[in-house]
């Protein structure tokens, strides 16, 4: 890449005519270098960021027809058959926008579905965070304001599911209202509060309705700023890749290439919503009916990020406990507070449960591949078994219908899998991650099999083997291998007493911590750091006589055994060196 | 095994993986989402009934199972007072007679012809009084109000047969059936018998009228074109939940894909050396 950034001369003059009145020549200057790495996955964020505006437009258009009062009337507009129906305000205006006013029913759906691939796509974008390690210092500030997004767009998502106060909205509320009145001692009150009375009442929607369009898009979009920021500032991570490290980061500048591709992206992301929202109907309210608390359909279901809730309710044993004169609806409040507290509470600790179970605490810019992080591959892939359990209970009578299955029967058997599922998935994901991190080893050791079979002077047959790519040579070497705690190392010494810090509860806990962290194939010897040994400019490929012993063979769990293989040294970043962005 | 290997760096190897998954999830969901489809038969008004015609019939296909003088067995419920409505419902939708045991009878293709039903119907008619088959009149939909239908359905029908009358689950294994196929008079008759885990609905509960409102909103709604697109089935949100993370985070992760594919010179791969 060049020096400097060719800028096309339109638009250096408005740069020149912006900077002689404000400034800010430098920063833009940067920004137009800056970095962008080139793989599909960071682009999983921009979705959420594209349809975030999406939904801003489009609700912008809706607030101009949408009318939040629960006053009733009676309907008399193009949709017949609910012709002279007593409804509220909003039910009958969101009947207007979908059916009078022109792309009203366009916009509707486009926003919905908006919503819907929002919460999607910060969804995968956290998984993404998680599995690569992109969380870890010093991004932890970014990856709980992440978090935070993620649980306003909840609430953000369940209001404006609410709003229109059909059938399945007013459905929604009950349960929202059940929830909070399970909350011990000022649940009640809060319900009452929140509803102006009692349920329905008059207030909620016009309520929702401001939190809905005024205040958690507000905090939605600070928080977004903010995480932009954050993230200019601190850079990109990257996947590991030849010339890549903690200090030097490989991609594409600002401009022109990344901002090409990101536009493109933004409107890629438009297209897709505005196909969705012309072929596929969604949130049919003309069919849901006004919402009456007499009726309720079967197949009431949330949106889908509501799902795991739902399902949490629909599992939930009806506990409920009489403590100190105060009725506990544990079979509200657990499903409630739970499962979405374990996730996303779990989610806001794991950065420094990982670094109190490491002992690493330096600063990290290159990404891990998932299978050389076992632990915490399993970890999120055992979350991720515990949400989707929990999710797919949710539409347990749609399941149960579908496939034929009776209702109680999905119900046991999601009981079961919610506890049983994660714990196989701990265990079988760590299985595949250390195979696949053993065949990195031997793939560096003897490079990759070319099929070709030679015969050598004395009869023996053997394969040749090719060596690896320098590219994909850099991408295995990246791997880091945790190091033993001191506390661990040293837990029991010659005369078999244990450390002082491996002692207590918290101690031994964080030994077992560090030893399940410390699980991992080593690179084969002599290949750890760098290149230049025999394996390279060897034009007939490597070949090794049959037999030998792998080095790496052998997942080593106990700290000492560790400390005998060759490679056992972490390669750790110098925490001091700040990245260097650009690679101009 | 060794040629995927060889060829899961492939820079298609992604494509073909992804398209494989959605195919292999396509074909699932439209396991799931089979529809099924039934025959009918408009009810004229009722015939003259052949009552010893209808009980030589009755003896022939139904009493093994209700008992040669519809007395009932600890196999069957007896269908004295069951009335010709319930015998019309259960032998038009199929349901009747049974075939294999299961938690519900399900609606079958009718091999009886509406002759033969109406005289088996007379015959149990003839042993005690029960609900009648409805006239062409009772269940006609001309001038009735498909609004005030909708809340009645809404109130009494959609926590078992969905919003949509598009069907939901029971308990033990039980279903609500869609009700894409019941004829006007087949709907009256449910509504008048109800078979099974349906309640009864007399006519002090819903009334004629209502109940022809009921119809009118069925099969109205039932006919109505969805204006917003493809309906994914009047299942509710389960169904979009399915379709933006297949279809749409499917389609966009794609598109990353193909956007990032060219790269410049951070390439990797495998197989190049
Ligand atoms: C294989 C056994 C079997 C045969 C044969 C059979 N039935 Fe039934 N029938 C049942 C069972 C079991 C029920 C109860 C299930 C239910 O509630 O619908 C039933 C229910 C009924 C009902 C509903 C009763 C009510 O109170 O609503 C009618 C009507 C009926 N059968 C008519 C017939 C007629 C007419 C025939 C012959 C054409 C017939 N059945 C043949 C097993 C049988
Ligand atoms: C408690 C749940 C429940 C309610 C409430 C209910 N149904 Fe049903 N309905 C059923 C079940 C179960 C069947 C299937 C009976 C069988 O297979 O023998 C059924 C069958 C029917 C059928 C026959 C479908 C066919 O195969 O053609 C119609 C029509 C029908 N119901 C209409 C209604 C209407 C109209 C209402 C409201 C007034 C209603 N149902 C309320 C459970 C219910
Ligand atoms: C993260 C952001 C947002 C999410 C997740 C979201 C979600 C939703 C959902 C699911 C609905 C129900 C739509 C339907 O009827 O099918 C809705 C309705 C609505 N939203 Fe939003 N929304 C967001 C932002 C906004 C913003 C910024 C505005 C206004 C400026 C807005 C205005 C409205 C209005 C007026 C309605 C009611 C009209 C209707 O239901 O059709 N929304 N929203």
């Amino acid at each position: 890449m060049s020096d400097d950034v060719h800028v096309p001369g339109a638009l250096r003059g408005l740069g020149n005519w912006v900077d002689e009145r404000f400034g800010g020549a430098g920063y833009v200057r940067t920004l137009m270098k800056k970095v962008f790495p080139d793989h599909w996955s960071f682009f999983l964020g921009e979705i959420a960021l594209y349809s975030f505006v999406i939904l801003l437009l489009t609700g912008t258009f809706l607030s101009l027809f949408f009318v939040p009062s629960m006053n009733d009337v009676v309907y008399h507009g193009s949709y017949i058959k609910l012709n002279g129906l007593r409804m509220s305000e909003a039910y009958a205006s969101t009947l207007r926008i979908s059916f009078d006013v022109r792309g009203g029913l366009l916009i509707r759906q486009i926003h919905h579905w908006a919503a819907d691939i929002f919460m999607v796509a910060i969804t995968v974008h956290m998984l993404r965070i998680f599995f690569t390690g992109a969380y870890r210092k010093p991004r932890e500030v970014n990856w709980l304001i992440g978090i935070i997004l993620f649980s306003l767009g909840l609430i953000e998502g369940l209001f404006g599911y609410s709003l229109p106060d059909d059938q399945l909205s007013g459905a929604g509320l009950r349960i929202f209202e059940g929830v909070l009145q399970g909350i011990p001692i000022v649940g009640t009150y809060l319900a009452y509060f929140l509803f102006g009375g009692g349920f329905p009442g008059n207030d909620i929607v016009p309520r929702m309705y401001i939190i809905h369009v005024l205040l958690i898009p507000g905090l939605i979009l600070a928080l977004v700023t903010a995480h932009l920021l954050i993230m200019f500032h601190q850079k990109h991570t990257a996947m590991p890749a030849k010339d890549q490290t903690d200090t030097h980061e490989l991609g594409q500048p600002f401009f022109p290439y990344f901002i090409a591709k990101t536009t493109a992206w933004l409107f890629f992301v438009f297209a897709a919503l505005a196909i969705l929202a012309t072929f596929a109907q969604i949130n049919p309210i003309w069919q849901y009916g006004p919402y009456t608390p007499l009726a309720i359909s079967s197949a009431s279901q949330p949106d889908w990020y509501m799902g795991i809730l739902e399902g949490a309710l629909r599992m939930m044993p009806a506990w409920e406990i009489n403590f100190l004169g105060h009725t506990l609806s544990l079979s509200v409040l657990i499903p409630f507070a739970l499962p979405l507290g374990i996730i996303l509470g779990g989610a806001a600790f794991w950065p420094w449960f990982e670094k109190w179970a490491t002992g690493d605490n330096s600063e990290h810019h290159v990404l891990d591949r998932p299978r050389n992080a076992a632990v915490r591959t399993s970890i999120g892939i055992a979350v991720v078994v515990f949400y989707g359990v929990l999710w797919a209970e949710g539409a347990n009578d749609v399941i149960a219908n579908k496939l034929q299955i009776p209702l109680y029967t999905v119900t046991w058997i999601s009981r079961v899998l919610v506890i049983v599922g994660p714990i196989l998935a701990y265990f079988a994901t760590k299985r595949i991650c250390i195979g696949l991190q053993r065949k990195d080893a031997e793939l560096l050791e003897h490079g990759l099999e070319t099929g070709i079979i030679v015969q050598r002077p004395n009869g023996e047959f053997e394969e040749i083997h090719r060596p690896v790519s320098e590219e994909a040579r850099a991408v295995l070497e990246a791997k880091k291998v945790p190091l033993a705690l001191p506390v661990g190392a040293a837990a029991v010494d010659e005369n078999g007493v244990s450390a002082p810090q491996a002692r207590g509860l918290m101690g031994k806990m964080r030994v077992r911590a560090n030893q399940a962290f410390l699980e991992t194939i080593p690179l084969p010897a002599g290949d750890g750091h760098g290149h230049g040994n025999g394996h390279e400019g060897n034009g007939h490929g490597e070949v090794e006589g049959g037999g030998q012993e792998h080095a790496a063979v052998g997942a080593s769990t106990a700290p000492a055994e560790l400390d005998r293989l060759p490679d056992a040294q972490p390669q750790r970043p110098d925490p001091g060196a700040a990245g260097d962005e650009s690679e101009s | 095994m060794s040629w995927i290997i060889a060829r899961r760096r492939h820079p298609a190897a992604g494509y073909a993986a992804i398209a494989g998954l959605l195919v292999v999830v396509a074909v699932g969901y439209g396991a799931l989402t089979g529809f099924g489809s039934g025959a009918s038969a408009s009810a004229p008004a009722q015939n003259a009934t052949d009552i010893a015609q209808g009980r030589s019939l009755f003896l022939d296909n139904c009493s093994s199972c209700h008992g040669l003088e519809a007395q009932g067995t600890p196999q069957a419920p007896s269908l004295i007072g069951a009335g010709a409505a319930a015998v019309d419902f259960q032998m038009s939708t199929g349901r009747m007679p049974a075939k294999e045991q299961g938690p519900q009878n399900d609606r079958k293709p009718v091999t009886f012809t509406q002759q033969q039903i109406y005289d088996i119907a007379g015959y149990i008619a003839s042993l005690a009084p029960g609900p009648q088959i409805p006239s062409a009149s009772e269940v006609s939909t001309a001038g009735a109000d498909a609004a005030l239908g909708s809340q009645l359905f809404s109130t009494n029908c959609t926590q078992c047969h969905g919003f949509a009358g598009a069907g939901g689950a029971l308990t033990y294994g039980k279903d609500a059936p869609p009700l894409t196929a019941s004829t006007p008079t087949q709907i009256y008759e449910a509504m008048l018998t109800g078979p099974e885990a349906m309640p009864v609905f007399g006519d002090g509960t819903l009334t004629p009228s209502d109940k022809r409102d009921i119809i009118a909103y069925i099969t109205q709604t039932r006919g109505e074109t969805n204006p917003g697109g493809f309906s994914l089935g009047r299942t509710g949100p389960v169904t979009e939940g399915l379709v933006i993370w297949l279809g749409g985070l499917g389609f966009l992760v794609l598109i990353a894909m193909w956007i990032t594919a060219k790269r410049r010179d951070t390439r990797v791969d495998l197989d190049e050396s």
